[in-house]
């Protein structure tokens, strides 16, 4: 039985295509992924990322727990702002990527990937297991099931979202957010953050507050070319502006300086998981290298196909994502490749169904906001 | 969703349209719809020998690659390639004006195996 976030209904009454996404039954699409795509990119897209898992952790320790759980620095983390950060295994692989809200001097709230939200529990419980016997003022519980996320992304989501409250979103920046209330009386943590690449808010709300939340949204946008967006869009959108997708660009046995988020990572805040292996891959120079890259001859890249020299004679690397930009009308692709031919604009080539096809290595993101 | 009750239906989502010697082959409406907006189409050459279930070429939507496979056997005498340059006429027109291929068929090829129209509509209700 799939799970079902708590804005299902409003996905079936909206005609949205419903797939099978890591155990949750969500819509792939609406109206098309091209046409919710640029309704995103032009106006706003209205997304449900209920599925996301949420971790609270909490006490007096947890400050120094989170830093030593994550790759990036908790401890510059203001209140009311929130951090970006994979968290890693003790081989320097990725566990997950993650957000950080701090919401308190001894609050966090952890959003973690919905596919791995068991795997990364665990995890963090048995770091904490051991953390605890040093450190005991830590409390740590899952409370996926206590949060629906509606994610309002586009030039005109503020426009819309104000109309739902009183806190004033202009005063909120990029990463940072509030506590306040939407709807009157339904307590929303309300952020700007994202997965698109345009100005956008992520709303965190009580479970089964969610679909009046999303309905209110719907109304408030109509008028304001507002459309719902499923995951098929979701993926477009964070494709073009590289943001990495766990499972595509990240995995347990990828380093964050091979993925392109080198800058999340603080060697020099103190010891944390996978600061050994991470530092002696950094020292040893990184083997590989995320990067971008546009077809020169025909075809799409897609996610596994071999990435080639240009004369074709030696493998470098595979396809991580990759698909025809709705927002560019090009076939763009990421893909994680030796960094000996990893330099923008440096000639390789694809292997696309037996074919080694031009390809060139370009700067991302691939689509930069016009305002 | 309607079928045109001229042609005839493979479970892979093409049609074929046979006129005295030749066929015409593209997908159905239902393929265009399930992949969704279709970017890229890529064609066999003419003069090209294909085989029943032969794989002719690949539809691509935003999200994924789909083989395309020949209902008929026969030699590509006509490819249409104004769906290159824009492949989204197979969202707009699939039993029409977005054909993809016309074969002439061999001497012994049947289509005695492929569903008429109402077959069809039954397969495409029973996937749902």
């Amino acid at each position: 039985m799939l799970k079902r976030t708590a804005l299902f209904e409003e996905h079936v009454k909206l005609g949205g295509r419903l797939v099978d996404f890591g155990g949750w039954e969500l819509p792939v699409q609406y109206s098309g992924v091209m046409d919710e795509h640029l309704a995103c990119r032009a106006s706003a897209g209205l997304f449900d990322v209920s599925h996301m898992g949420e971790v609270h952790v909490e006490g007096q320790d947890a400050e120094s727990f989170l830093n030593y759980l994550v790759t990036n620095n908790v401890a510059k983390l203001n209140i009311e702002q929130a951090l970006y950060t994979p968290m890693c295994n003790r081989e320097g692989g990725i566990v997950d990527d993650l957000l950080i809200y701090r919401r308190s001097k001894d609050r966090f709230l952890l959003v973690i990937n919905a596919s791995n939200t068991e795997k990364d529990y665990k995890w963090i419980q048995s770091v904490a297991a051991d953390y605890k016997k040093q450190h005991p003022d830590l409390r740590i519980s899952n409370e996926s099931a206590n949060y629906s996320q509606i994610a309002i992304q586009g030039r005109k989501s503020a426009e819309i979202l104000q109309k739902l409250t009183e806190t004033p979103l202009n005063k909120i920046n990029y990463y940072w957010f509030k506590e306040g209330k939407v709807l009157g009386n339904i307590p929303a943590v309300l952020a700007q953050t994202g997965y698109t690449g345009e100005y956008g808010f992520e709303v965190y709300v009580p479970w089964d507050r969610g679909p009046e939340v999303w309905r209110a949204l719907m109304k408030e946008g109509a008028a304001l070319g507002l459309k719902p967006c499923g995951l098929g869009a979701r993926d477009t959108l964070r494709f073009e502006m590289r943001f990495p997708l766990y499972g595509h660009e990240l995995s347990d046995t990828t380093n964050p300086l091979e993925a392109g988020i080198g800058w999340t990572v603080k060697l020099s805040k103190g010891d944390f998981i996978g600061r050994s292996p991470t530092s002696i891959l950094k020292e040893k120079g990184i083997p590989r290298d995320l990067v971008g890259l546009k077809m020169i001859g025909r075809g799409i890249p897609r996610p596994g196909y071999g990435v080639f020299t240009e004369d074709g004679a030696k493998k470098l690397g595979e396809i991580t994502s990759g698909t025809q930009s709705p927002s560019l009308g090009l076939p763009l692709g990421i893909a994680l490749i030796a960094s000996s031919n990893a330099a923008i604009g440096a000639k390789i080539s694809v292997d696309i169904r037996g074919v080694k096809v031009p390809a060139e290595i370009i700067p991302t993101p691939f689509y930069k906001r016009p305002y | 969703m309607s079928f045109p009750t001229e042609f005839k239906y493979t479970k892979d989502h093409e049609w074929a349209h046979i006129e005295g010697k030749n066929a015409t082959v593209g997908i159905t409406d239902h393929a265009q719809s399930s992949l969704g907006d279709i970017v890229f189409v890529e064609l066999p050459q003419v003069g090209r020998s294909l085989k029943k279930g032969e794989t002719f070429g690949v539809v691509e939507s935003i999200k994924a690659v789909s083989d395309l496979y020949s209902p008929v056997a026969g030699k590509v005498i006509a490819v249409n390639t104004a769906l290159v340059d824009d492949p989204s006429k197979i969202n707009k027109t699939p039993h029409t004006e977005a054909w993809l291929i016309k074969v002439e068929l061999e001497a012994a090829s049947s289509v005695s195996d492929l569903m008429d129209s109402a077959a069809y509509s039954k397969y495409v209700e029973s996937l749902h």
